[in-house]
C-alpha cells in the first residue's frame, strides 16, 4: 500500500518542480497506477489547483493539460475530427468510464508503460511533450528517455492533416492490450508505432512511401512485414512472442489499409 | 491535514491523514452503500459521483474532494429506487453487492448520453463488473427505465 | 393467483439496490480489533525461527499468534456433513507452509497500519523445501507435502498422505475395453481445466465478539452457517454449544464460501484476546489463498457404433486439490457421475480417478463442482467423435441422450423421472437457428461464424445426505414466519421459499415473513451448496406447510366445536365444510396467543433418497477472425430443464449469470503461477472475469419436465448452468476452423497457433 505523509496542493509549477526535487515527493496524475505501489511518499504533489485540466484548441495544435483525464480526451470533438476518431480508439478500452474520469494524461505518457494504449497512438502523431524544465520535446524523445525530476506540463498535438489509424487486441475487452499499434501518413511520409509487445511503444518513420489507396494488398502486407520487423517481440502472462509477432503485422497491415482506403478489411 | 466536503448536499469538515481514500472517508462517515471489490481499479463497486461525474472512490484521494461535491446512495435514495425498482422486477440484483456501483453509473449515464444503443450502455458501464447477472437482466432494467423516463420526458413537453 | 412460476421480487431487492448497509463489514461493531495474516513467500517451507517481539512493540498492536499458539489438532474447512469426506489436515497455523500464501502468523489490531506495520517487522526464518507444483507428477513424488502423524481421513475415500494422494476410486460397470474394442468409431482425447476463481464481489469476511454469556458469535459471509459451527468448534478446540453462526447477506459465494476460508482467524483471536474481530479478505487474498476449482486433466475413451451410438466411455480423471483437501475427494466424482450418464445406450463405462495434493493454493467448491470439468472433457470427446464420423454434433446427441424413465448406471444407478433434455435441444436448436449456421459461414471479410453445442446435467442435492429443517409459526393476524437454516447468498432462496410456502399456505407471499440464518435460532441445513436449495429446502417447506396446515385444522375443529375431517382452510379462513360456519385465521391465530396451550407452529425435515438431475442444453455462435484466431462470442442460448420454475425471473437470471461465468472459464480466466509457485494472476486486472461487453448475447429458455419427487415438480438450477459454454465454444472454435481446443481457456492464441500446426 502506497502511504502518503503530506498532500501538498501546489500553487505554482515551480513549487511543484521544487518539491519534486526530493526523492521521496511524487508528483500525483490520477493517482490509479500509483495506487497500487509500495511507495511511502512524504509530500504527495498535487496539481490540480493548476488549471491543466483542459485542451486548448488553436489553429495549429491541440494543447492538452497534464491534468487533462483519459473521459476528457476520449470525448473531445475536436480531437476526434482532426484524427479520425483514433485518440478515442485508443483510449475507450481503458476499464470503464469511472476508472477513465481519474486516469490523467499526463500520467500515462509519463509513465511510459510498455502496454500504453496512449503512447502508442500519440506517438504517430506529431506529438510533443511540454517539460517544466526540458522544455518542448518530442514525444518519441520523450519515450526514450528515463524517468527524471521534472514535470510534464502538457503535451502538443500538431494539426498536420495527417490521417491516422489505431488497432488494438486484448482478451477481454477492458483489458491491457496484447499488442497495439498504430499508423499515419502524411504525404509520403509513414508512421507508425507498436507498443505492449509487451515492450514499450516507439515510432518508426518512412520516407517515400508510394502507397496509395490504389496499392494492392500484397504490397501494403510488405510493408507491414517490414515494419513489424524493426521491433523486438516477447511474452508475458498475455502472449507469446511468435503471436505478439504475427499479430503486429496483422495490425499494421490493417492501419494501413484503413488509412489508405477508409476501411478495415 | 482539515478538508471540507459537500457529503450528499451536507457540509463536512474533517481532519484525514493525507493518504485515506475517498473510499475509507464515504463509509467512515456512514455511507455503506459504497463497496470495495478490488485493489487494481477494476470493478467499479465504488463508484461515486465527485462534481457529478462517476470516479472510483478506492482510487481516490480524499484530500482530492476537498471543497467539492460528493454524491453516494445515501443522498440519492429516491433516485436509487426509481431506478432500482426497475433492477428489482429483472431480479438484476441478485447478491445486490455490485448494485450501488452500477446505481451510481447509471444514474450518470443518464444524464451524459441520449437515448444510447444497446452497444453504447454496455460500453459505459463495462467498468462496473458483476459476477452473478450475466449483466442481461441490468440490460432489460436499464433500457425499460430509460424508455419510461423517455415517454415521462415526452409528456411533459 | 398461483405464487409458484411467477417474477415475483426478491425480497431484499429494494434494500440491495438502494444500498443498504445490510452485509457483513457494514454492520460489524466500530471497535473490532484488524485481522491479517502473513502469507508465506515458499510453496513449501518448514517455519525455523520466528520473532514477533518488534511486531509486538507496535502501538495499536493486540495480539500476535503463531503455529506455537494455536491447537495441534487437525481440521478441515470444507463446509460438509460431518464424517466429511474431506481429510483432516489444516492446522490454523502450521510449522509447515504448503503454498505461496499460507498463513505463517496471525496479527490483530486496532487499525489496518498498525497491523501493516507489525506483519512487516516479523522475522521469519524458513528452510526451503522443494515443491511440488506439476500435478501430473504429484502422486508417489519423493516429496511427501502432508508427512504429519496426525493427519487423518475420516472416510473411506482411497486417501493416502504418503503417496501425496487426497483420494483415489475407479467403478467399473460392464466390459468397457470390451465394447470400445468391438467399436468402429473412437475417440481418445485427454482435456485440462483450470483453477477457475469464483470471483463473488464480495471478498471472504467474517467478524467475531463474545456474547453476554462467553459465547463465540461469529457473523460471516457464508453459505455453511451450521458447518462453520463445527469447523470453529474442531479448530478452535472448544464445544459446540459455545459457539453461534450467523449470516447475513452475502455478497455472491458460488462455493467459495462452502469452505470456511476465513472464519477460523478472527474467532482465534477472539476466543483469546476477548475483543470483537474482523478479517476482510483484499481481493489480492482471496484470489491467492482461498478456493478455486479444482483443476483437473481429464482422459476420454469413447467408442461407438457405425451408425453413431456411443456403446462405451472411459473416463480418467486427475484432480489437483493444492495444499489442502478441500472438497478434493467428492468434486471429482462429479466429472464421471455427472457426464456419462447424459449418453443413454451406453453398455460399459469405467470411470477412475486420482486426487493429489501439491504446493499451490488448496482447491475448493465452484459452482459446478467437478461436473463442469467434465463436461468440458466428455462433451468435447463426443464433438471430437461426431467430427470424426462427420455427423452433426446435435444429431449425435438426438440419438444417444438419456431419456425419461430409464435408469442410469452411471448416475448410481436411479431413475430417471423427469427429463426434458430433448425437448431442450430441440427448443436451443431452433432459437440458434443450427440448421442455417452448422457448420460455419465465411464472412467474406476475413470472419468467420460458426455454431458448438453441448449438453449438461448436475443434481439436486446430495441424496441420503443434506437435509433441511423449516420452522413456521402463525403470529397474530394470521401472518406467518419462516425459518429456515439455507442460506440466500444473492441466490433469492428466501423468496422462492416463501413462494412454495405461499402456495402450500395459500396465501399471498408477502404474508410469510423469512428470518436469516442463525444457528441458535434457524433449524438445521446443511447449507446452500450442491444445487440443494430448491428441492431439498423446498419440499422441508412443502412438509412443513402440511403440518402446519394440520395443526390449523385442529385449532380450528377445537374451535368450531367439529371432527377435524369436517374442517377446511383457505387461506384465510378455517372452516366447516358442513355448515359453512368458518374462523378467519386472523382470529384464530390471536385466539392463539391468549390462554391457548396449543403452538401454531411446525417444523419438519426433509432428506431425499435421489438427487433428480437438472439438464440445460447449450449452443454457442461465434465470430472468428481467420487472420488472428481471436474469437468473439456473438450469441449464446441456453435452454434448461429444471423441472418447475418457482421464480422465473429469478430461475432466468441464475442461468444468464451462470452462462456468463462459463464464459469467463471457457475464453478468458487463468491462473498463471511462476516458476517457484507464485500466483500472477492474483488481481482482477491479471484475472480477467468478463465485463459486460465480453459475454455477447445470452438468450435463455426453459423446457421443463415435472419430477414428481420435487417441490411442485421443481428440480435445480444453481449449478447446472456453469457447464456448456466451455465445451459449446469450443466446438463452435471446431467448426468454424477445424481446431480442437483442449485445454482452458480458448485464446485467439491457441487457435491460431492450432490452425497453423494443423494445417
Ligand atoms: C487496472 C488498470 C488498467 C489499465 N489499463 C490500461 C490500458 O488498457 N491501456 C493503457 O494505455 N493504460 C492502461 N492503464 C494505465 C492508465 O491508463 C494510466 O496511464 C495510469 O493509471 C497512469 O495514469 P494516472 O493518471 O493514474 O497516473 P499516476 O498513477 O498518478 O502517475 C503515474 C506516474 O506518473 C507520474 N506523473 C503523473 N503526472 C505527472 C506529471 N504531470 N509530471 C511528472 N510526473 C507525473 C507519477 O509520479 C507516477 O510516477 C491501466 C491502469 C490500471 C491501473
Ligand atoms: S474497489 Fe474496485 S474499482 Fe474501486
Ligand atoms: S449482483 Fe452480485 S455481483 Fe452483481
Amino acid at each position: 500500500m502506497v502511504s502518503i505523509e503530506r498532500f501538498v496542493r501546489v500553487k505554482s509549477l515551480a513549487e511543484a518542480y521544487e518539491l519534486n526535487q526530493e526523492r521521496m515527493n511524487t508528483v500525483l496524475g490520477g493517482f490509479m497506477w500509483l495506487k497500487m505501489g509500495n511507495r511511502k511518499i512524504e509530500n504527495a504533489i498535487d496539481l490540480s489547483g493548476l488549471s491543466l485540466d483542459t485542451i486548448e484548441e488553436t489553429g495549429e495544435e491541440f494543447s492538452i493539460g497534464c491534468m487533462c483525464s483519459l473521459r476528457t480526451l476520449e470525448l473531445h470533438e475536436g480531437l476526434h475530427h482532426a484524427f479520425q476518431g483514433v485518440i478515442r480508439e485508443a483510449v475507450h478500452h481503458i476499464v470503464g468510464v469511472q476508472f477513465r474520469n481519474g486516469a490523467t494524461v499526463g500520467g500515462s505518457v509519463y509513465g511510459r508503460f510498455g502496454f500504453s494504449d496512449v503512447l502508442t497512438c500519440l506517438l504517430a502523431l506529431d506529438c510533443y511533450v511540454e517539460l517544466y524544465k526540458g522544455g518542448i520535446v518530442p514525444l518519441h524523445e520523450f519515450a526514450t528517455m528515463k524517468s527524471d525530476n521534472d514535470i510534464l506540463v502538457r503535451i502538443h498535438i500538431k494539426k498536420d492533416g495527417r490521417k491516422a489509424s489505431y488497432q488494438s487486441q486484448r482478451i477481454t475487452r477492458t483489458d491491457f492490450p496484447i499488442i497495439a499499434a498504430a499508423a499515419a501518413k502524411k504525404d509520403n511520409t509513414l508512421f507508425i508505432s507498436i507498443g505492449a509487445r509487451p515492450g514499450k511503444a516507439s515510432l518508426l518513420i518512412k520516407d517515400d512511401c508510394l502507397l496509395d489507396e490504389n496499392s494492392a494488398d500484397d504490397e501494403i502486407a510488405a510493408l507491414a512485414e517490414w515494419a513489424r520487423d524493426q521491433y523486438k517481440y516477447g511474452s508475458d502472462i498475455r502472449a507469446g512472442q511468435e503471436y505478439r509477432r504475427h499479430l503486429a503485422f496483422v495490425y499494421v497491415k490493417r492501419a494501413l489499409q484503413e488509412i489508405l482506403r477508409g476501411v478495415t478489411a | 491535514m482539515i478538508i471540507n466536503i459537500w457529503l450528499n448536499g451536507r457540509q463536512l469538515t474533517r481532519e484525514i491523514e493525507a493518504d485515506l481514500l475517498l473510499i475509507d472517508f464515504l463509509r467512515n462517515n456512514g455511507c455503506y452503500s459504497v463497496k470495495r471489490g478490488c485493489e487494481t481499479s477494476n470493478c467499479g463497486l465504488c463508484s461515486v459521483l465527485l462534481e457529478d461525474k462517476p470516479v472510483l472512490s478506492c482510487s481516490t484521494l480524499a484530500a482530492r474532494a476537498d471543497g467539492k461535491h460528493v454524491y453516494t446512495l445515501e443522498g440519492l435514495q429516491p433516485q436509487a429506487e426509481e431506478f432500482g425498482s426497475f433492477m428489482a422486477d429483472q431480479g438484476a440484483e441478485q447478491c445486490g453487492f455490485c448494485s450501488p456501483g452500477l446505481v451510481i453509473s447509471v444514474l450518470a449515464m443518464e444524464k451524459e448520453l441520449n437515448n444510447p444503443s444497446d452497444e453504447e450502455i454496455k460500453e459505459y458501464l463495462s467498468g462496473s463488473l458483476c459476477r452473478c447477472s450475466g449483466y442481461m437482466s441490468q440490460l432489460r432494467a436499464i433500457k425499460l427505465y430509460l424508455d419510461r423516463k423517455g415517454a415521462q420526458e415526452y409528456e411533459r413537453n | 393467483m398461483s405464487a409458484i412460476d411467477q417474477p415475483v421480487r426478491k425480497k431484499d431487492a429494494m434494500a440491495l439496490v438502494t444500498g443498504k448497509p445490510v452485509y457483513t463489514q457494514d454492520i460489524a461493531p466500530k471497535d473490532c480489533l484488524v485481522v491479517k495474516l502473513l502469507g508465506s513467500p515458499h510453496a513449501h517451507a518448514l517455519i525455523k525461527e520466528i520473532d514477533i517481539g518488534p511486531a509486538l512493540q507496535v502501538p495499536g498492536i493486540e495480539c500476535i499468534l503463531t503455529y506455537k499458539d494455536v491447537p495441534d489438532s487437525r481440521f478441515t474447512l470444507a463446509g460438509q456433513t460431518y464424517p466429511e469426506p474431506s481429510p483432516y489436515d489444516r492446522l490454523i497455523l502450521d510449522q509447515r507452509l504448503r503454498y505461496v500464501g499460507d498463513a505463517v502468523a496471525i496479527v490483530a489490531g486496532e487499525n489496518e497500519k498498525a497491523v501493516e506495520e507489525a506483519l512487516d517487522l516479523i522475522k521469519v526464518q524458513y528452510e526451503v523445501l522443494q515443491p511440488v507444483l506439476d500435478f501430473r507428477r504429484a502422486l508417489d513424488h519423493e516429496v511427501i507435502i502432508h508427512p504429519e502423524e496426525n493427519w487423518k481421513s475420516l472416510a473411506p475415500v482411497g486417501a493416502d498422505n504418503r503417496r501425496n494422494l487426497c483420494a483415489s476410486e475407479e467403478v467399473e460397470y460392464g466390459d468397457v475395453d470390451q465394447v470400445i474394442s468391438e467399436c468402429e468409431w473412437i475417440i481418445e482425447q485427454t482435456y485440462h481445466t483450470k483453477a477457475n476463481q469464483q470471483v463473488m464481489m464480495e471478498t471472504f469476511r467474517t467478524f467475531t465478539h463474545l456474547d453476554t454469556f462467553g459465547r463465540l458469535v461469529c457473523v460471516s459471509s457464508t453459505q455453511v452457517p451450521f458447518h462453520v459451527r463445527r469447523i470453529l468448534a474442531n479448530a478452535i478446540g472448544i464445544p459446540k454449544s459455545q459457539i453461534r453462526v450467523i449470516k447475513p447477506r452475502i455478497g455472491g459465494g458460488f462455493g467459495a464460501k462452502q469452505t470456511a476460508v476465513s472464519e477460523i482467524y478472527p474467532a482465534i483471536v477472539t476466543w483469546k484476546t476477548g475483543k470483537p474481530a474482523m478479517i476482510i479478505y483484499t481481493r489480492r487474498e482471496s484470489f491467492t489463498s482461498s478456493s478455486p476449482r479444482h483443476e483437473m486433466e481429464i482422459r476420454v475413451r469413447l467408442g461407438a457404433d457405425k451408425e453413431g451410438i456411443i456403446r462405451g466411455i472411459d473416463v480418467y480423471t486427475l484432480s489437483n486439490t493444492g495444499a489442502y483437501g478441500e472438497h478434493g475427494p467428492t468434486t471429482v466424482g462429479l466429472s464421471g457421475h455427472k457426464s456419462i450418464p447424459l449418453y443413454g445406450k451406453v453398455e460399459a463405462f469405467r470411470f477412475g480417478y486420482d486426487v493429489v495434493y501439491t504446493n499451490v493454493m488448496s482447491a475448493g467448491a465452484y459452482r459446478g463442482y467437478g461436473a463442469t470439468q467434465g463436461c468440458f472433457a466428455v462433451e468435447s470427446a463426443v464433438n471430437e467423435l461426431a467430427a470424426k464420423m462427420q455427423m452433426d454434433p446435435v444429431r449425435i446427441r438426438e440419438i444417444n441422450m438419456v431419456r425419461q424413465g430409464q435408469v442410469m448406471p452411471a448416475y448410481y444407478g436411479e431413475k430417471l423421472n423427469s427429463c426434458a433434455l430433448d425437448r431442450c435441444m430441440a427448443k436451443a436448436k431452433a432459437m440458434i437457428g443450427w440448421d442455417d449456421k452448422y457448420p460455419c459461414k465465411d464472412m467474406g471479410n476475413g470472419k468467420i461464424r460458426s455454431v458448438g453445442v453441448a449438453m449438461t446435467m448436475q443434481g439436486s442435492g446430495i441424496s441420503g445426505v443434506d437435509t433441511a429443517s423449516v420452522s413456521i409459526k402463525v403470529n397474530d393476524d394470521g401472518f406467518y414466519s419462516m425459518s429456515i437454516g439455507a442460506t440466500d447468498m444473492g441466490t433469492g432462496c428466501d423468496t422462492s421459499l416463501a413462494q412454495i410456502a405461499a402456495e402450500c399456505l395459500d396465501c399471498s407471499v408477502e404474508n410469510i415473513i423469512v428470518s436469516g440464518v442463525d444457528t441458535d435460532a434457524s433449524p438445521y441445513d446443511t447449507g446452500s451448496y450442491a444445487s440443494s436449495t430448491a428441492y431439498v429446502t423446498g419440499n422441508a417447506v412443502v412438509k412443513t406447510c402440511a403440518a402446519l396446515r394440520q395443526r390449523i385444522k385442529a385449532e380450528g375443529s377445537a374451535q368450531l366445536g367439529c371432527p377435524v375431517e369436517d374442517i377446511e382452510i383457505d387461506g384465510e379462513k378455517v372452516y366447516r365444510v358442513d355448515t359453512d360456519e368458518s374462523i378467519s385465521l386472523k382470529d384464530l391465530a390471536n385466539g392463539a396467543m391468549c390462554g391457548n396451550s396449543n403452538a401454531l407452529s411446525a417444523t419438519e425435515s426433509f432428506s431425499s433418497p435421489v438427487s433428480p438431475p437438472p439438464f440445460v442444453v447449450g449452443m454457442a455462435e461465434v465470430e472468428i477472425d481467420k487472420e488472428t484466431g481471436k474469437v468473439d462470442l456473438i450469441d449464446y442460448v441456453a435452454v434448461v430443464d429444471c423441472g418447475t420454475v418457482i421464480n422465473t425471473n429469478l430461475a432466468r437470471v441464475q442461468t444468464e449469470g451462470g452462462i456468463a461465468q462459463g464464459i469467463g472459464m471457457a475464453l478468458y480466466e487463468d491462473i498463471k503461477y511462476t516458476e517457484k509457485g507464485q500466483m500472477v494472476s492474483n488481481s482482477l486486472m491479471q484475472y480477467k472475469i468478463p465485463s459486460r461487453l465480453d459475454v455477447g448475447t445470452i438468450r435463455v429458455a426453459f423446457e421443463s419436465s415435472y419430477e414428481p419427487t420435487g417441490p411442485f415438480g421443481a428440480k435445480s438450477i444453481g449449478e447446472v448452468v456453469i457447464n456448456t459454454p466451455s465445451p459449446a465454444i469450443a466446438n463452435a472454435v471446431y467448426n468454424g476452423v477445424h481446431v480442437n481446443i483442449r485445454e482452458l481457456p480458448i485464446t485467439a492464441e491457441k487457435v491460431y497457433m492450432g490452425m497453423h500446426k494443423e494445417k
